[in-house]
């Protein structure tokens, strides 16, 4: 640990202090180290303010099974996450894993979720993964509000979902009491390496650190480079409606439709490639809508009061990216889309392991050199 | 507490309830101008901290004039203009979804 007095000086600088990097920075000061998060602000695409909030599992790597079981373990670990939370930032993040459905409105829409499914625990390892295939009648008997057209349901017990708002809170709440240095307003411009660290640069000055980790979401784009890593990553608008805040009748979440601790009801998981616009579109919120109606017909009743859109931060093949440089070791990089539900992991096994120098064999898989196949003439 | 700055004499009455409570108000005023003409100071209990509240804005905007109007919870009494023989109730902290069934 460098406690040198200098402010500009810390062990670890993590650019970017949404979900993902308040996280990180969260679970490097709960180790011990200096840590300064340089963020862009509020004028961020900031997916951390407009995510769904799933702590979510099922469905999740096919075609990547170590995908699977980082998901699972971090869903597992979240208990652990909230208690830490409650106890260092004084923040109750509803944490709740009661299980969660996807309820699905034809036979065909089913069998292709039901094929995909055993595609996914056909993959080693995963063969001890629990869910079940829930036929009209057994949905009905769990879910009792469900509509007609609800053919049958995919259920897992790993699923839950938080407060993602009270979430982001907490942890730079609870950072702070760990002594990072937070600051706002901080885009990045430059990352040079110098003298077996690293120099960041900006219009408001410079900050240097034995270690730094790019947690910039769509942004490690253009930073990654600048210390010999790769973040292919680009923008995959999601679109939410939210409804006013009801008595609660929802008691698990769906993968597109949950209540919030508060009442509201969520509305989501349209995914369009549209680059950076984030307008809000009638034809997929009405699309949306008319689902989410057709799923629980008693939602059709009930004002919106807010649509909005949010851009994930997608990878080529949707997984997330960890890697060190191996051109420039002690620089890492962090991405994903799942921000909430990996933050567990993020705080509690990833800081740890990038503070102690080397990523944890369990994201071996997830470097970007996955992505440098040669092309096959 | 407020007083009608229009002519007092003239207009047709209209019979209403505010939780049971029969009242009357005039033809033309708003469902939360009637609630204020009556002397109604709270008409719901928000949903998160159970503190009371009273119309207040008038045009739409701030949604502290929720009420149950005929069954149906968060109606916008602002929005809404008073008709003969309606059943206003205080909006108590989250609107049931179900009410908006059968």
């Amino acid at each position: 640990m460098t406690i040198n007095g200098n402010r500009n000086e810390g062990d670890v600088v993590v650019i970017g202090g949404g979900v993902v990097g308040g996280a990180i920075a969260l679970g490097l000061a709960r180790s011990g180290a200096q840590v300064i998060v340089l963020d862009e602000g509020d004028v961020a695409f900031r997916a951390s303010r407009g995510n769904f909030a799933l702590v979510w599992v099922q469905s999740k790597g096919l075609g990547l099974p170590e995908y699977a079981l980082w998901t699972r373990c971090s869903a597992q670990d979240w208990h652990e996450l909230a208690a830490i939370l409650k106890e260092e930032a004084g923040i109750d993040v509803a944490h709740s894993q009661p299980g969660g459905f996807v309820p699905c409105l034809s036979e065909a829409e089913l069998e292709k979720r039901v094929t995909a499914m055993r595609r996914l625990h056909n993959q080693p390892g995963l063969s001890d993964f629990p869910y079940e295939i829930l036929d009209r009648a057994e949905t009905k008997r769990r879910l009792p509000d469900i509509g007609e057209d609800v053919v049958g349901a995919l259920y897992s017990p790993l699923d839950g979902h938080v407060n993602s708002l009270k979430l982001f809170r907490a942890l730079r709440e609870a950072s702070a009491r760990h002594g990072v240095d937070y600051r706002p307003n901080h885009a990045v411009a430059t990352i040079a390496p110098r003298d077996g660290g690293f120099r960041v640069s900006g219009a408001w000055g410079e900050v240097g650190a034995g270690k730094i980790v790019l947690a910039a979401g769509l942004g490690n784009a253009r930073l990654a480079p600048m210390v010999g890593l790769k973040a292919p990553v680009r923008p995959s608008k999601g679109q939410i409606i939210v409804t006013e805040k009801t008595a609660p009748f929802l008691h698990h979440p769906m993968g597109t439709i949950r209540q919030t601790d508060e009442g509201g009801i969520m509305i989501g998981d349209s995914q369009e490639d549209r680059g950076f616009d984030t307008i809000v579109g009638q034809p997929v919120i009405s699309v949306m809508a008319e689902r989410a109606v057709r799923t629980f017909p008693r939602l059709a009743g009930l004002n919106v009061v807010r649509t909005w859109s949010a851009l994930r931060v997608m990878s080529p093949d949707g997984f997330p990216i960890y890697e060190q440089s191996q051109s420039h070791p002690g620089a890492f990089v962090a991405t994903c889309h799942s921000g909430v539900t990996l933050a567990a992991n993020h705080v509690l096994t990833l800081a740890p392991a990038i503070l102690a120098g080397e990523l944890p064999a369990a994201v071996a898989s997830f470097s970007a050199r996955r992505f440098h196949v040669p092309v096959h003439a | 507490m407020f007083r009608s700055m229009r002519d007092a004499g003239g207009g047709t009455r209209l019979s209403f309830t505010f939780d049971g409570r029969p009242l009357s108000g005039r033809e033309g005023d708003t469902v939360a101008a009637s609630l204020l003409a009556n002397g109604i100071a709270i008409c719901r209990e928000t949903p998160v901290s159970g503190a009371p509240r009273a119309p207040y804005c008038l045009m739409g905007v701030c949604f502290d004039c929720l009420v149950v109007i005929d069954g149906v919870g968060n109606r916008q009494g602002c929005l809404v203009p008073l008709r003969e023989g309606m059943r206003i109730e205080t909006q108590h902290g989250r609107r049931q979804a179900e009410e908006v069934l059968g």
